[in-house]
């Protein structure tokens, strides 16, 4: 490309008249003699029958009248088995600037010896089918899955260690949609993956056939209780069914890196190579997403009370100091929003996380081990823990002294997920499985466009209601689903028709 | 020998055996002599344009300032196995940043008339142990259009001395035997500022960035790069493995160092700085220019690093491509990883081990020792200084 910069405006200075410095002789247009005025006639006449036929003609004499006393044509590029941009005219050799000089074509060979590179126009090779084909598609995938794979061993993490999630979940409308965030998510994760979901009110067909479509391993584990419908009491029921999961971590010796992806919750791919990086627990920093189902004032009273806090969306995390230690927490402050704030499940107001949540920890799976080799003293036992489940709030329990979290992601600047709490109306009901079975009632059935020769069907059954336009715009939806042999254009005009007869529409139909 | 680079975390990364050539140290193989030329030569070039430092032909202001300061400059000629010149052809620059080459020639052959008249060196071998660093786009040629260029043909002074030159194409009239072909300059510190964290995965397939058609100088096509940009365009435009558009986007150096193929087709000339940026950035050049020959060829295993396709091979590059195996791709991305055929591409100020610089010494101390017939005998005439075109006789 750079050196095509170059020339552009001096090639068209060149164009226009060699500059006075310029020795290349050229110059033959210039002068009167009859050979000169001969060509240019020639030239000219071509012209005007390249104008009528529509390529270049001239050229074209030219290299028919010299091409059999030259042996230029090894040179040449043969462009029949192509479709070529410019036609035949390219597979001339010849300058364009310089008429005279096209009786010695073998000059233009940039060659001293034969060699194939001929300077001067070539033909565009473009091959009849200039479109990708899917199995070099698919090969070029491979490789560059391949490239990255190495990249990763290059410059990744090394041994990377198995990632335990714990997810917390119960049936209700909005299941289907959070988990499956989750499970794509999860799904993405480059490393070894064990997905521990617990579901209140016992182990459901439901929640089983939707984490087996991941295809992950996953552990499903039923508590008894069912999930209480007041945002206190479902924190506290979490917060024990993940104890729970802690739990078979430790009977089943998983070992990996646990953390706690709430159903809800929006994870960034970062935060999983984040994770490889925790020695023993580890907190990241999480955006809360504290968002209300009431229209906007509620939300700026709110922000006009408390505005202290500098970003626009509260953080919950690893407080650090200069020199990248830890110093403190950064927790949701909820005194703006009290008396607020939501009270049960599907309630419309804002929904306030704990003050610090689950999900910005990261723990490895041997703090909660009964035996592990370099168990740190400052973790306390998890069935002493366990014991007191009522106040257990964050991973923090856990431990005798909260200075030992290693911050994550660049010390907590990188929010690498988002807590974020949307449920239906308690009352709300969806299709189990959400698969619509036995299907919905009729209310206008389908109609068949019959084809062009059939006789025209009478109505079996037609509903004739009052609101006639609307269903007469469904039948016409529906016809179009069902068959599109009919005539199109003039199911156009009659979708606007507003007839009460029905075997009126029959006969404009046909 | 193989080779093993240390990548920062201390694992030792097998790089293959990748040239040892560009491991030699010309420092005591080779005494260079710099002539002292008058400032209208150089310095008061450079004086009235200071862009001619940045553009890609800048090598032949930093070789001079190099040479001035390394080991290798002798300032006893008679002890000089190599006599240089420093004389900036490539400085004339238009408004917009192109050199005009027409008063090169009368440039050149006002030096050597200088060289020749002051000191005996050049009439004792007529210009067989002296190089000049040529680095326009047809080298010594002195002319932007191939077809002029090689009406002129190589300058016939220099029909003796060894030309240091971008330019390369096998059989063609303005390589001549024994010439060094070099790199492009592109800025090094520009490069080193644009670099991404080698983690960052490779997703794209193809990558370029460029001209298809030129279309002020060759509306049709066909001329411009011998219709093989073109004809890329043409067959890959809908192709989602190929990034290829004529964009000018500011993350140019991050695209292609998130690409695993890098094209590099010829364009009025087969060289461009292309290919220097592809090998600093780690991704495998695809060298579609017939007969080029590449910087460094005795030393730089090309074949082993890039992909070359001919030029009529161009609609079937997917092809091609794809059907590499993956293995192949991974080892030609480990040979490009080797820091010395980096450095050995870049012209870093001020010069560093191993690179262009001490790569085109080398190459320099390789011709050693003079050959016998380079002495003339007494008397004895080769070149002739009345050939060339008219306009070329005028004095400079």
């Amino acid at each position: 490309m750079k050196p095509s910069l170059l020339q552009q405006s001096r090639r068209s200075n060149s164009f226009r008249g060699s500059t006075p410095l310029d020795s290349s002789p050229d110059g033959g247009g210039a002068t009167k003699s009859p050979a000169a005025i001969f060509w240019l006639v020639l030239h000219g006449l071509c012209c005007l029958v390249s104008l009528v036929l529509g390529f270049r003609f001239s050229r074209l004499i030219f290299f028919l009248l010299f091409s059999t006393s030259t042996n230029s044509n090894t040179g040449l590029y043969q462009t029949s088995p192509f479709r070529t941009v410019a036609d035949i005219a390219e597979n001339l050799a010849f300058s364009t600037s310089l008429p005279s000089l096209d009786s010695s074509p073998a000059n233009r060979t940039s060659g001293v010896s034969s060699s194939g590179v001929v300077v001067g126009r070539h033909g565009i090779l473009i091959r009849p089918w200039p479109h990708p084909n899917p199995e070099e598609v698919m090969k070029a995938h491979r490789i560059i899955e391949r490239v990255q794979r190495e990249q990763r061993a290059q410059y990744g993490v090394k041994s990377p260690r198995t990632v335990i999630v714990v997810t917390p979940t119960y049936v209700r409308t909005f299941q289907t949609l959070h988990l499956t965030g989750v499970m794509h998510s999860l799904m993405n994760v480059p490393y070894d993956l064990v997905w521990i979901v617990v579901e209140a009110g016992g182990v459901t067909n439901e929640t089983a056939s939707l984490i087996t479509k991941s295809g992950l391993r996953t552990i499903h584990i039923g508590c008894e209780e069912r999930m209480p419908l007041s945002w206190e009491d479902r924190h506290r029921m979490e917060a024990r069914m993940r104890l729970r999961a802690l739990r078979v971590v430790s009977e089943k010796k998983l070992d990996g890196a646990v953390m706690f992806a709430d159903d809800s919750n929006m994870h960034s791919m970062e935060l999983f190579d984040e994770i490889q990086k925790v020695k023993w627990i580890g907190a990241v920093s999480v955006g809360i997403l504290a968002h209300s189902g009431h229209s906007d004032e509620d939300l700026s009273a709110v922000r006009n009370e408390g505005d202290e806090s500098n970003s626009p969306v509260p953080i919950q995390g690893p407080a650090c100091n200069s020199s990248d230690q830890l110093v403190g927490w950064h927790t949701f402050n909820s005194l703006p929003y009290v008396g607020r704030s939501a009270n049960y499940v599907g309630d419309r107001a804002t929904v306030l996380p704990r003050k610090l949540e689950w999900a910005g920890f990261v723990l490895n799976s041997r703090l909660v081990w009964k035996e592990a080799v370099d168990k740190p003293d400052w973790v306390k036992d998890l069935d002493m823990v366990a014991r007191d489940e009522a106040n257990v709030e964050s991973p923090l329990s856990l431990l005798k002294d909260s200075s030992v979290v290693e911050p994550l992601g660049s010390c907590g600047r990188k929010v690498l997920l988002w807590w974020l709490r949307v449920e239906a109306r308690a009352d709300s009901k969806f299709p189990s499985g959400w698969i619509i079975d036995p299907p919905l009632e009729v209310t206008v059935p389908a109609r068949h466009t019959p084809w062009p020769d059939a006789p025209p069907e009478l109505p079996t059954s037609e509903k004739v209601t009052s609101i006639k336009e609307s269903s007469e715009k469904r039948s016409t939806k529906t016809r179009t689903h069902r068959s599109r042999r009919g005539s199109r254009s003039k199911r156009k005009h009659e979708a606007r028709s507003v007839d009460a007869h029905v075997s009126e529409r029959h006969s404009h139909e046909n | 020998m193989r080779y093993e680079v240390c990548d920062c975390n201390f694992n030792f990364v097998n790089v293959g055996s990748a040239g040892d050539v560009l491991e030699d140290n010309p420092v005591g193989k080779l005494q260079v002599y710099v002539y002292e030329l008058p400032s209208k030569y150089n310095k008061k070039i450079l004086q009235k344009d200071s862009r001619c430092l940045n553009h890609m032909f800048a090598a032949e202001i930093f070789m001079h300032r190099f040479l001035l300061s390394s080991p290798v400059r002798t300032r006893n000629p008679e002890e000089a196995d190599w006599f240089y010149t420093p004389v900036y052809t490539t400085c004339d620059l238009t408004p917009t940043g192109l050199p005009l080459p027409f008063k090169s020639p009368r440039m050149m052959r006002s030096a050597i008339q200088l060289i020749s008249s002051n000191w005996p060196y050049w009439n004792r071998t007529e210009g067989a142990d002296h190089f000049f660093v040529v680095p326009h786009d047809f080298g010594a040629c002195f002319h932007y259009q191939e077809e002029k260029a090689i009406e002129r043909g190589i300058l016939p002074l220099l029909r003796r001395a060894t030309l240091v030159q971008t330019f390369g194409q096998r059989n063609h009239v303005c390589l001549k035997e024994g010439s060094i072909t070099i790199p492009p300059y592109a800025p090094p510190q520009k490069m080193q500022a644009h670099l991404i964290p080698p983690e960052t995965p490779r997703s794209i397939f193809v990558y370029f960035r460029g001209l298809f058609y030129d279309v002020n100088n060759d509306p049709e096509g066909g001329y411009y790069a011998r219709g093989a940009r073109a004809s890329v365009w043409e067959n890959f435009k809908n192709n989602p493995l190929f990034d290829i558009s004529t964009d000018h986007p500011t993350t140019y150096y991050e695209d292609m160092q998130r690409s695993i193929f890098c094209l590099c087709p010829l364009g009025w000339a087969p060289w461009s700085p292309r290919l220097v940026e592809a090998v600093v950035f780690g991704c495998i050049p695809v060298i579609i220019a017939d007969d080029i020959v590449l910087p460094f060829a005795d030393a730089i295993p090309w074949e082993d690093i890039g992909v070359f396709l001919a030029e009529k091979d161009v609609p079937n590059l997917d092809t091609i491509l794809t059907s590499i195996e993956p293995e192949v791709v991974l080892r030609k991305q480990r040979l490009l990883a080797n820091p010395s055929m980096k450095q050995a591409m870049l012209f870093p100020q001020p010069a560093q081990p191993r690179d262009a610089f001490h790569q085109i010494l080398n190459g320099l101390a390789r011709k050693l020792p003079h050959d016998k017939n380079v002495h003339l005998k007494p008397g004895e005439k080769i070149l002739d200084w009345s050939v060339g075109p008219v306009g070329d006789l005028k004095p400079w």
